[in-house]
């Protein structure tokens, strides 16, 4: 009976697991891998991606949001929100919200929604490696 | 923040090469090499395409 329990307990745990690489490699950038314990992956993912949105605010880029009709704003809306908490944090203190004038700042942007898309990459890898698809 | 144009390649080639390199490869030995690979790919495009641009212009 214990067995049978402490079976269904792993069984549980280890089909929870890949959505919660996911879900917390989304929201904060390497924490997919590192809930696996791979630490050096999760931390160079980790810096290279909250290092490209930093970059991208410091550059004075622009964060896009929701409400907004045209078509590219919306493919780079999407791209932003890949960034997780870093995007929630940046709408929150009303960063990245200065009108585009120079190019680097252009640059800025696009750094930002690179990270972004970046992150979705590194989540559905944590993913992957949490069901077993990817090997090590 | 300022940055050059070739800065800002460098750095954008540097930390997309590395998610790559992890994302897109199993072993850590290939996971270097694509690593690589991407980096000298992105700034060899961008020096290449720079170049094409170039020509055209004049």
């Amino acid at each position: 009976m214990a067995t049978n329990v402490s079976a269904t307990a792993r069984t549980a745990q280890s089909s929870s697991l890949p959505m919660m690489a996911l879900l917390a490699g989304w929201l904060i950038p390497g924490a997919g891998h590192m809930l696996q314990r791979k630490w050096i992956r999760g931390g160079l993912l980790m810096v290279s991606i909250i290092t490209m949105f930093t970059i991208g605010l410091a550059l004075k880029g622009k964060i896009y949001s929701p409400n907004t009709g045209d078509l590219l704003d919306i493919l780079n809306f999407a791209g932003d929100l890949g960034s997780g908490l870093l995007y929630v944090l940046a709408r929150l203190f009303d960063l990245g919200q200065m009108p585009v004038q120079v190019a680097t700042a252009d640059y800025g942007t696009k750094f930002m929604v690179v990270a972004g898309l970046l992150n979705i990459i590194s989540a559905v890898d944590a993913h992957s490696l949490a069901t077993g698809r990817k090997r090590s | 923040m300022t940055i050059s144009h070739f800065g800002a390649v460098l750095l954008f080639a540097l930390f997309t090469s590395i998610v790559f390199g992890i994302t897109q490869r199993s072993e850590p030995r290939m996971m270097i090499r694509f690593g690589a690979f991407c980096f000298v790919l992105f700034v060899g495009g961008t020096i290449a395409a720079s170049w094409v641009m170039w020509l055209i212009k004049h």
